[in-house]
């Protein structure tokens, strides 16, 4: 349980939102993310965010798929119950060519959701916490992570500066935080 | 835009080794036609006639898969291949040229009465062989020719109509209503085209020019197969052209984004490729019936078993571990090398399809090979810049330019 301080800015526009990113990076500040209501071309590079992982994991996890598919299936058919099929060879590489694939596909396609479910620190009965609810709607929220040198006010007036339209300070869970949701606030949600 | 450089100058080495090329294979082209094609020895004949089938069929293929190219991009409504059209539209150019070739080859072959190559063309051995005669209505002479003629005087045809289209949007800019009739025209001629791509390549001509010269066999994969094989190495040759223009300081609009698709489609159809091969192999293996194993014979077991499995290495191995990462599709000089090795593959492969049926006792790859394949790259390399040369580099005012100068994936 790590508890954090954020200075949160909501912008209406994508237009303002860039300059606005910019400016914040240029002041030294680090901006943990913006949440957007549609993905956003060319978000990620000017975030300076780093090129993601989770492809190499995909290969991992494929031939993972791979090296297990054709372990098992050579074990069971050439050792452990050889069989004659219109006889073929017991070790009969091209018919498994296509459960082999099926693994590989099974594999690295559970395997990225999970790690990225992992990543997103997602799962059943964790909680998220909200910066803002129009985040999913029509608002862009920026979010910034204040350390002890952070003066937060100066910074909300860079924002507001920025054309930040809403500007607030919030304190929130950072690392995996098991909780349920009460039932004003989700009903505020839906209320909105 | 003003600081763009939209006309091509033709470098100086670029024509120096394109007429090398054509004098060196022009030269093993001759040489090959009066030693082997013109002997009575039939196994010459067939060994030199089939080698420049197999070349110029592969050849007049790859160009038209650069319009098929354009062609179903303008029907998705697609921008991102503006910046550089103009180079698929230039290879596209070669299919007049190559494609007489072409027609002058095969006509050679089934006017001359070539029945070591189209076993079908023996009216005597038809008429005692039931399954050729139930083929008949299809592989005959008459309709070969007919078909042939057709099919590559329509995709030039349709081929000119696309490319003088993309020459009105060099005139003036258009507002939004001259712009959206731009677009619908763009996409009737390239209607045209696709409807008529659907019925020959992706069906009927490899039949007729290569699936024929195994008169008894067939397979439901194989026009699927040779439209995949001709299309990668498309895709590449476009590739290899772009980073050819982009090293000489041209297609300033055209940066690793574009790059990155093209490389998508180099490694997407090279899985494609591999799924049709799979596809066209495995069910064979798995039936087991005398009649269709026999074609993989003296593939799998006998003289091609190398260049067979050479095939498989090039041509699916390679650009899936090799183009697989993000960064290597957007590398110039590992997309530049991989296209080289796909377009090299899929001629292999286009090898091992004719003469692996028309020289089954051994495999002769040599001198003439390389010659007639270096004549076709000088030509083909000769006829592009000069195409390129021939108009604007950007169709400066194509509705979806834009779009494509700010592509980003």
């Amino acid at each position: 349980m790590a508890q954090k301080k954020f200075v949160v800015g909501c912008f209406d526009e994508e237009a303002v939102l860039f300059p606005a990113v910019k400016q914040v990076r240029a002041a030294g500040y680090k901006i943990k993310d913006v949440y957007t209501p549609f993905p956003v071309h060319g978000l990620d590079h000017a975030l300076g965010m780093r090129e993601t992982s989770i492809h190499t994991a995909g290969f991992i996890y494929g031939i993972t798929g791979t090296t297990t598919a054709i372990s098992a299936i050579s074990w069971i058919f050439t050792k452990d119950w050889p069989l004659n099929i219109g006889g073929k060879p017991h070790f009969a590489l091209p018919a498994w060519i296509p459960i082999i694939f099926e693994l590989t596909v099974l594999f690295a396609a559970v395997g990225m959701v999970l790690t990225f479910l992992y990543l997103c620190q997602l799962a059943p009965g964790v909680k998220k916490h909200h910066f803002h609810k129009r985040a999913t709607d029509d608002l862009f929220v920026m979010v910034i992570e204040c350390t002890e040198k952070t003066n937060a006010d100066d910074l909300k007036a860079l924002l507001s500066a920025n054309g930040a339209v809403e500007t607030d300070v919030q304190v929130a869970e950072e690392e995996w935080w098991f909780g349920t949701y009460d039932k004003e606030e989700l009903a505020g949600q839906v209320s909105m | 835009m003003a600081s763009i450089k939209d006309q091509f100058e033709i470098p100086g080495t670029l024509k120096t080794w394109s007429y090398a090329l054509i004098g060196i294979g022009g030269v093993a082209l001759l040489y090959g036609m009066f030693t082997k094609g013109f002997s009575a020895d039939e196994h010459e004949q067939v060994h030199f006639w089939g080698t420049l089938m197999y070349n110029t069929i592969f050849w007049t293929l790859v160009c038209n898969a650069a319009m098929f190219f354009l062609c179903f991009s303008t029907m998705a409504m697609a921008a991102w291949m503006q910046s550089f059209r103009r180079i698929a539209e230039a290879i596209s150019t070669l299919v007049p040229v190559f494609g007489f070739i072409t027609f002058a080859v095969l006509m050679y072959v089934v006017i001359g009465h070539k029945h070591h190559i189209y076993h079908w063309l023996d009216a005597e051995a038809v008429a005692k062989d039931p399954i050729l005669k139930g083929k008949a209505g299809f592989l005959n002479p008459t309709f070969f020719i007919i078909w042939t003629t057709l099919a590559i005087t329509l995709w030039s045809y349709f081929g000119y109509r696309m490319r003088q289209i993309s020459r009105e949007a060099d005139v003036a800019p258009m507002d939004a209503a001259t712009a959206h009739k731009f677009n619908i025209r763009s996409m009737w001629r390239a209607g045209f085209f696709l409807v008529w791509f659907g019925l020959t390549v992706a069906s009927t001509i490899p039949w007729l020019w290569l699936m024929s010269i195994d008169a008894h066999w067939y397979s439901t994969m194989y026009s699927w197969y040779t439209f995949a094989s001709t299309f990668v190495a498309g895709m590449a040759l476009i590739a290899l052209w772009i980073i050819y223009m982009k090293n000489k300081g041209y297609m300033e609009l055209t940066n690793s984004e574009h790059l990155h698709d093209v490389a998508k489609f180099m490694f997407a159809f090279s899985i494609f490729w591999t799924y049709l091969w799979f596809s066209q192999y495995m069910l064979i293996w798995y039936a087991n019936i005398p009649e269709e194993t026999i074609y993989f014979k003296h593939r799998v077991q006998g003289p091609y078993k190398p260049i067979f499995f050479l095939n498989l290495i090039i041509n699916f191995l390679a650009p899936l571990l090799i183009l697989m990462k993000r960064s290597a599709k957007r590398n110039f000089t590992l997309v530049a090398f991989m296209a080289v090795l796909i377009l090299f593959g899929h001629w292999i492969d286009f090898y091992q399809m004719v003469m692996g049926s028309l020289m089954k006792e051994h495999v002769e790859l040599g001198w003439l090979d390389f010659g007639i394949l270096g004549f076709f790259v000088g030509l083909m390399i000769l006829l592009v810049a000069r195409s390129l040369a021939s108009k604007p580099l950007i169709a400066k005012h194509h509705p979806f330019l834009k779009e494509s100068i700010i592509h980003q994936v």
